[in-house]
């Protein structure tokens, strides 16, 4: 299976985009890692695509500009990329290929992992159960995140979903337990990049996170490499080192068009909007590495960031992405129109695995009643908004009425955050309570008697 | 799949069998690889490499196990992810097995030009190179069926989950542990007796009756028929026409079980689904497309109906969706009592999960392993349920694989033959006379899930003229927490006349009756709602107010169903004709009173929560609560008159 190891090739026959054609080669495997050396010295990295008979496609990560068909040397590793894992992660910062960016020395570990993975067995996974706080209301109350999930944030130009997936970096916790935080950016802005690197200083320090940064200058390529060593280490922090490790990946737009360009390159048959049409295969081999394994401690969550071009919830990325998770954050242009971080639209959104993690012996026992509750509470606001733009405030019932002032309270006193105000549960649920008991006790109907009584004000009850 | 390699012991014992595995050039594979065509086995096609059953004493389990090296074997010619191509002696078939490399990856022939063969592998192909070597089967990719299969978990060629490690990497599961687990059976064929295929030669005893076949392309006289026992499933039952019958057996995934003939559907599957038993029924072998966008509830509804549906046994096909919901789906069949037999719902149910980030070749191969599995169990006289979640993977599979063969692509990148693939596979279900003359089916339910909720993109618009039901899930009712989410307006059962037709004979007329009722009281419902958004309710003349009432009250108490609520999940027939017999006495009366004189105002005016919760205060199987809310109901009415 080695036998390309060692031998270098210099046959470069092509050079087309981010493709290599070696001839020549022989004994070399399909998804070998390569090492390529130009001859004006430097050296970059490359995974082979295909390989028919003695020609060898490799896709080099860092481009192939400046590369020439004489001096290009190209040697085959025999193996698929393999990267040391390890705790000696923790508190570094990274370029998008793994290399240090915070100048310390080269990342060693213990022990190498291949950086595709291999597919959880589905009947030695344990069915997530248990909350991971993220300190943000809107999210732990509304859109519960629970360990082992994959739950994406649906963003679009202009929103500030970056402050959301850095806040959540920052504050998310599992109850004291082991925790750590990989983030993997892709094509970030140098400010973005920037941004990112301070706003987690804290959990750096504290050697609680990773950090992966491709900036939208490095190669495109790279990032299709980045996500992969982030789930890489984290799987291996989660399942052998026993930690709950939530895994950040921005923006995965900018993922998706890097694989849509070599696959352009390679001139395959396009599928919607000319991404591959593996794009959902290759996106369920990122997001499926979260979970949990039975007889394991350690979890990983993930936690996907993606812009919806021309906020289109239909564009392909998007799509693909609302089929393979477990649910989906969805950030609103009109909820941020109005000034309120995080601009988060109650009713898209939705935790798909909320109901196994919330509840008494999970989060709190009024936690699922009153999700549902206001969820249902804020339908109707939105009903009675639409009818009130039709036919006037006048003509509404002194119910509809309450439904409208029910919306405001819920954007004032609950949605509306500081970006690095970190809530607990309960302040949370309490502000949930607040914005409920807005309404009449008749209109709460899918709340039990009891926890009314227990959370209804006096005020209330004298109604 | 299996390779049937490891030379048998026992071979000598029997019938000098006419190899028809032309392959291989070594001899001594060749000589271990008699796959014994029986010479009266004039009922199936010429093919050759058919008949499945192996002769070995010990049938070889799920692996990738078989012979060792050998000089000119095909070699590997050209890797690109799943595509792999290969020298190929000219004695290979269409569809026969490879293994691919010193791994032993399997993969099948997918297409054969000049000396060289594309094979589609079933495995990652990481580190698989030019020069490796191959090996031709000589036999198409085929799957073990067993007693075994109930109760199991398997991956897309049905090699069974619970014995591979945490994380599956392509190293095989350990061989040797062959199951070790025994059936009762009990003989019903005579000794000596001419049998045909499909004749039953004994019982075989699990939570679910099961028989011991004659299989398809036998026949002659039975002889060494076992005596009454424990036997373990590859054990020798019978032998009939000098071939050895186990309750294992091999059958290749791509070609349908035979069956005397396809009969007309007219028997009701009842699946507890209100939404579905009500307005959109299914006979059992009857096809359906469940089509939804994302968040639209597809997995839960059907997973509803895998737990409920009153099926011999279900067939669970996870094909490219997510592991999480399997793990949950698993954990949950084990844990629920089926309310009929009384065991654990996992013991009438295989599920085959190929998560989304299991290698992709075999999520194609999975819906052709779960339609086999279903046909193996629907030969013993028995109902099953095909459930396959999602075909659009599946669909997407079979595009991608196009895609690097470079075939010219059609409808959105798909593949040309994407309609003829997709009827192929729900022809698989239907009501047969099974060759031993029982009754048994297939009924196939396969969610679609269209990109962008895009209903006119390909995999629906051709699954939509292929398919008898269509439960259309709809994005608005799921946005309003409607669950589950069936479209009254756009899904459709061409099964409802003749089911209607059996109701009728089996004394029930008004089953018909009651399903126009609820489908125009809904329509008018949906109709008026259009104008009410543009002129308010207050301007509608009092019956159609009333009519926009009646539809609420439909919707929350008659078709919305909670899947999480002990009382709700299930509904029997007679709740569900219950529910819908209150609200519509409940609503006849409201169209009297406002008729009356009495003000539409008033009569909306009445609380109807206790009908509206009837369906969570009664049992699933419960009438008297319902009566007793519409009791209450008409009395307030008659209050407020």
């Amino acid at each position: 299976m080695t036998g390309g190891a060692g031998i270098e090739y210099t046959g470069v026959r092509d050079l087309r985009g981010p493709l290599l054609f070696v001839e020549g080669v022989s004994g070399v495997g399909w998804d070998e890692f390569a090492t390529i050396a130009l001859d004006s010295g430097g050296r970059r990295h490359g995974l082979v695509l295909e390989v028919d008979r003695d020609v060898a496609v490799v896709q080099v990560l860092q481009g192939t500009s400046g590369m020439n068909r004489s001096g290009t040397r190209v040697v085959f590793s025999g193996t698929p990329l393999r990267i040391p894992v390890g705790t000696g992660w923790l508190g570094r910062v990274c370029d998008g290929r793994g290399e240090p960016a915070d100048g310390g020395p080269p990342v060693l570990g213990g022990s190498y992992a291949d950086v595709g993975g291999a597919p959880i067995n589905p009947v030695r996974r344990e069915p997530p159960n248990e909350a991971v706080l993220t300190g943000v209301t809107a999210v732990d109350v509304l859109t519960t995140l629970v360990r082992g999930q994959k739950l994406p944030v649906f963003s679009a130009a202009g929103l500030p979903h970056l402050e959301l997936a850095v806040q959540i970096a920052a504050q998310a916790t599992c109850a004291g337990e082991p925790f750590a935080v990989v983030f993997a950016g892709m094509g970030l802005t140098h400010t973005d990049a920037a941004f990112v690197r301070d706003g987690l200083a804290a959990r750096s320090a504290a050697r609680e996170l990773v950090l992966f940064l491709n900036t939208a200058d490095d190669p495109v390529i790279e990032r299709l490499l980045t996500p992969r060593l982030a789930l890489t280490v984290a799987e291996h922090l989660a399942f052998a080192v026993g930690r709950h490790v939530l895994v950040v990946m921005t923006d995965m737009t900018a993922y998706s068009e890097a694989l849509r360009e070599v696959s352009a390159a390679r001139g395959e048959i396009p599928a919607r909007r000319a991404y591959p049409g593996y794009l959902y295969s290759d996106l369920a081999s990122l997001y499926e590495r979260c979970g949990r394994i039975r007889g394991r401690p350690g979890s990983v969550t993930v936690l996907p960031v993606l812009t919806m071009p021309a906020g289109d919830i239909t564009h392909p990325v998007p799509d693909l992405t609302g089929y393979i998770t477990e649910g989906q954050i969805v950030l609103s242009g009109d909820v941020q129109a109005a000034g309120t971080y995080p601009p988060v639209d109650p009713l898209a959104s939705l935790s798909r695995l909320m109901r196994k993690g919330t509840g008494a012996g999970r989060t709190r026992a009024d936690h699922p009643a009153v999700a549902a509750q206001l969820i249902a509470a804020l339908a109707r606001s939105r009903q009675v908004r639409e009818l009130a733009d039709l036919i006037g405030r006048s003509a509404l019932s002194p119910t509809d009425l309450r439904h409208l002032d029910l919306e405001d309270v819920f954007r004032h006193r609950f949605l509306e955050q500081g970006t690095t105000e970190d809530r607990s549960l309960g302040d949370s649920l309490d502000r949930a309570w607040e914005v409920l008991l807005t309404l009449q006790r008749s209109q709460l109907g899918m709340l039990p008697a009891d926890l009314l009584d227990a959370h209804a004000s006096p005020r209330e009850t004298a109604r | 799949m299996t390779t049937p390699g490891n030379p048998a012991p026992d071979e000598d014992t029997l019938a000098p069998a006419a190899h028809d595995n032309p392959a291989p050039d070594e001899s001594t594979l060749a000589q271990a690889r008699h796959d014994n065509p029986a010479p009266d086995e004039d009922t199936l096609p010429p093919a050759a490499h058919d008949n499945p059953a192996p002769h070995e004493s010990t049938l070889p389990r799920p692996g990738y196990g078989g012979p060792g090296d050998g000089a000119d074997r095909p070699r590997v010619l050209r890797v690109a992810g799943p595509l792999v191509e290969i020298t190929c002696p000219s004695t290979a078939a269409m569809h026969d097995l490879v293994v691919l490399g010193a791994a032993r990856l399997p993969g099948e022939v997918v297409a054969i030009h000049g000396d060289a063969a594309t094979v589609q592998a079933y495995e990652y192909t990481g580190a698989l190179a030019p020069g490796h070597p191959a090996e031709l089967q000589g036999h198409p990719l085929s799957v073990r069926l067993a007693p075994d299969l109930l109760g199991g978990v398997f991956d897309g060629l049905l090699r069974p989950l619970h014995r591979a490690g945490d994380l599956l990497t392509a190293v095989e599961p350990s061989a040797g542990d062959v199951d070790r687990r025994t059936w009762v059976f009990t003989p019903r064929a005579a000794e000596g007796t001419e049998v045909a295929a499909g004749d039953v030669l004994g019982e075989i005893g699990a939570r679910v009756p099961l028989r011991l076949l004659v299989p398809p392309g036998r026949s002659g006289r039975a002889t060494g028929v076992a005596a009454a026992g424990e036997y373990r499933a590859d054990a020798v039952l019978a032998v009939v026409g000098g071939e050895a019958v186990r309750m294992a057996q091999l059958w290749p995934v791509r070609r349908p079980r035979p069956v005397a003939r396809r009969l007309p559907g007219d028997v009701p599957l009842t699946t507890g689904q209100r939404a579905v038993d009500l307005l959109f029924p299914v006979a059992r072998g009857s096809t359906v497309a469940v089509p939804g966008g994302f968040g639209t509830g597809k997995t839960m509804l059907l997973q509803q109906i895998a737990k409920w549906c009153d099926a011999d046994v279900i067939v669970y096909v996870g094909c490219g969706e997510r592991g999480n919901e399997m793990a949950d789906v698993i954990e949950e069949l084990a844990e629920l009592t089926d309310p009929r037999s009384g065991g654990r719902l996992a013991e009438r149910t295989v599920t085959i999960a190929n998560t989304s980030n299991m290698p992709m070749m075999a999520r194609e191969a999975s819906v052709h392993t779960g339609a086999t599995v279903a046909e193996y169990f629907r030969d013993m006289g028995l109902d099953v349920v095909l459930i396959a979640d999602s075909t659009s993977r599946w669909a997407e599979a079979l595009r991608e694989f196009a895609s690097r063969m470079g075939e010219l692509p059609a409808e959105e990148g798909y593949p040309a033959g994407l309609a003829s693939r997709l009827a192929a596979f729900y022809e698989r279900g239907a009501a047969v006379r099974t060759l031993g003359g029982a009754s048994g089916s297939v009924t196939v339910i396969g969610a679609v899930s269209p990109p962008g909720g895009d209903r006119t993109e390909p995999v629906t618009a051709h699954t939509e003229r292929f398919v008898r039901c269509l439960w259309s899930l709809d994005r608005d009712l799921a946005y309003a927490r409607h669950y589950p989410a069936v479209s009254w307006s756009e899904s459709f059962s061409r099964d409802a006349p003749a089911l209607a037709a059996a109701y009728a004979r089996a004394g029930e007329p008004e089953w018909a009756e009651r399903r126009g009722r609820v489908a125009r009281q809904l329509a008018e419902a949906d109709r008026l709602a259009d104008l009410v958004e543009l002129v308010g309710i207050t301007a509608l003349p009092p019956r159609e107010r009333i009519s926009v009432l009646a539809g609420r009250l439909l919707r929350e108490a008659v078709i919305q169903q909670s899947a999480l609520s002990p009382a709700d999940a299930y509904s029997a027939p007679e709740k569900t004709a219950a529910l819908v017999e209150a609200v519509v006495t409940v609503v006849d009366r409201c169209l009297e009173l406002v008729d009356s004189g009495v003000e539409a105002e008033a009569v909306e005016a009445v609380d109807f929560t206790p009908l509206l919760r009837a369906r969570e205060t009664a049992g699933p199987a419960e009438t008297a609560p319902v009566v007793a809310a519409r009791d209450t109901v008409l009395a307030r009415l008659a209050e407020a008159a």
